[in-house]
């Protein structure tokens, strides 16, 4: 417990230093959510219809954005090969490396996501919903993405090939949120998505640091 | 007494038989020098004895058990020292080594054990300078200080001296001498030349497959080439 927790630490003040990561993936969601007005048009009714969907779809993309970085720098100095040989298990490694992820990329999107909500004039009845859903859902975002950080190490334009692997696997994720959120505005029970969306991180959290943990044995050697 | 041991191990890497047939022991304050022509597995060997590579063929125990059935514990028990430096540029150099050093179970003793491994290896003076502002040798020293900072019982140092002044080899020298006195066990692959007494040394080129027992050996004529 106590390595895991030097690594969530050593992950988060490497964030903070290095200052940028956050703060880009914010601004990214918060640029791209701004584009769907000047696209679609300032019809309030048009933009409260697609809010939840495109909300979901722009934290996505930001989950994406700063997941490259996750074991790369690791990988080029060397010390993912130290953190293999940490006496922790592997799994726990990058676990931890996750939850620092979340700590820095999915957090500031759920503090961000009313923001937005008020900009896309999303129905107020949903705000807390929008929240919950992204609290239950980013977390599953972080781990999936994980994996597929570690499947790309060593490869060239590894950016292009992750979005690849991990859009595809976000699609529950972000079914079950947008329709969360939808179901709470049209006054229905949003019990059984919230359901879902748990049942989607409860199976991520131990699948995903086996199968990334998998994935680093085979580029450290 | 525990034994680090290797045998019959076989080292495949793309398709290329780096070296076959190799068998090693290490004993408590032993010490092993890994020489041979460059690509001849030196580094290969290492990573292998470290865990992170598997052998294609033979076994590493450590007192007998293997060492592939409790690679956490093989871990908890070994340093290794590769090509890069792992140094964090925005890291100050005392933070990077009080990370590794609590990965392994360093507690409260952390601080001061950095301290003290900053001290032996002459760069006290850097504790607090971030990582991107060291040189190379002095980046190499902090990677020095990381071993010394947490106990591990074997040492696997793959070119230990590089980017290192003369000042600051005799001071690894010693470091490992000290290891070594205390029962710690340690394996150098070198170019260069590096003092230890009484150290074992094991030359790579002699487990290297030469093209002819190759070819006797896809011609199946079983025949032992002559070396």
């Amino acid at each position: 417990m106590r390595g895991f927790l030097a690594i969530v630490r050593r992950d988060l003040s490497l964030a903070v230093r290095q200052g940028m990561d956050s703060v880009m993936v914010v601004m990214f969601f918060v640029l791209a959510c701004v584009l769907f007005p000047f696209g679609v048009g300032p019809e309030p009714n048009v933009l409260a219809r697609i809010a939840a969907g495109v909300i979901w779809v722009a934290a996505l993309l930001a989950a994406m954005l700063s997941l490259e970085r996750l074991f790369q720098t690791d990988y080029e100095d060397g010390s993912l090969e130290l953190l293999t040989l940490s006496p922790l298990a592997l799994e726990v490694v990058v676990l931890a490396k996750i939850v620092a992820h979340w700590l820095t990329t999915g957090l500031p999107l759920i503090v961000a996501s009313p923001l937005l909500a008020v900009l896309m004039n999303l129905d107020a009845a949903g705000y807390p919903y929008m929240v919950l859903a992204l609290a239950l859902g980013t977390p599953s975002l972080s781990l999936i993405g994980g994996v597929g950080a570690a499947l790309i190490l060593g490869s060239r334009r590894g950016g292009v090939l992750l979005s690849l692997l991990v859009l595809p696997l976000y699609i529950p994720v972000l079914i079950f949120g947008v329709s969360a959120v939808d179901a709470a505005i049209g006054g229905f029970e949003a019990k059984a998505q919230f359901l879902v969306l748990g049942g989607i991180l409860l199976a991520a959290l131990p699948l995903c640091p086996w199968a990334g943990a998998a994935a680093l044995r085979q580029a450290t050697e | 007494m525990t034994i680090f041991a290797g045998e019959g191990l076989v080292c495949i890497r793309g398709e290329r038989t780096v070296f076959a047939g190799l068998d090693f022991a290490l004993g408590p304050g032993g010490a092993l020098v890994l020489v041979g022509p460059n690509g001849s597995g030196k580094s290969s060997l290492l990573r292998l004895m470290a865990g992170l590579l598997r052998p294609a063929a033979g076994a590493l125990t450590w007192g007998g058990a293997a060492v592939a059935e409790d690679p956490e514990g093989h871990n908890g028990r070994l340093h290794y020292v590769g090509h890069l430096d792992a140094v964090k540029p925005v890291l100050s150099v005392t933070e990077n080594l009080l990370f590794w050093a609590r990965l392994r179970g360093q507690g409260a003793a952390a601080p001061d054990r950095v301290a003290a491994a900053l001290a032996t290896l002459g760069i006290g003076h850097l504790a607090d300078l971030p990582g991107r502002f060291l040189s190379a040798g002095q980046k190499r020293r902090v990677n020095l200080a990381r071993i010394l900072a947490a106990p591990a019982d074997l040492w696997l140092l793959d070119e230990p001296t590089t980017a290192l002044d003369r000042a600051s080899i005799a001071v690894l020298e010693g470091a490992i001498a000290a290891h070594r006195a205390g029962g710690g066990r340690v394996v150098v692959s070198t170019h260069a030349d590096i003092a230890l007494d009484g150290a074992a040394a094991l030359d790579l080129a002699d487990f290297t497959l030469r093209p002819e027992q190759v070819f006797a050996g896809i011609a199946g004529t079983g025949a032992e080439a002559e070396p």
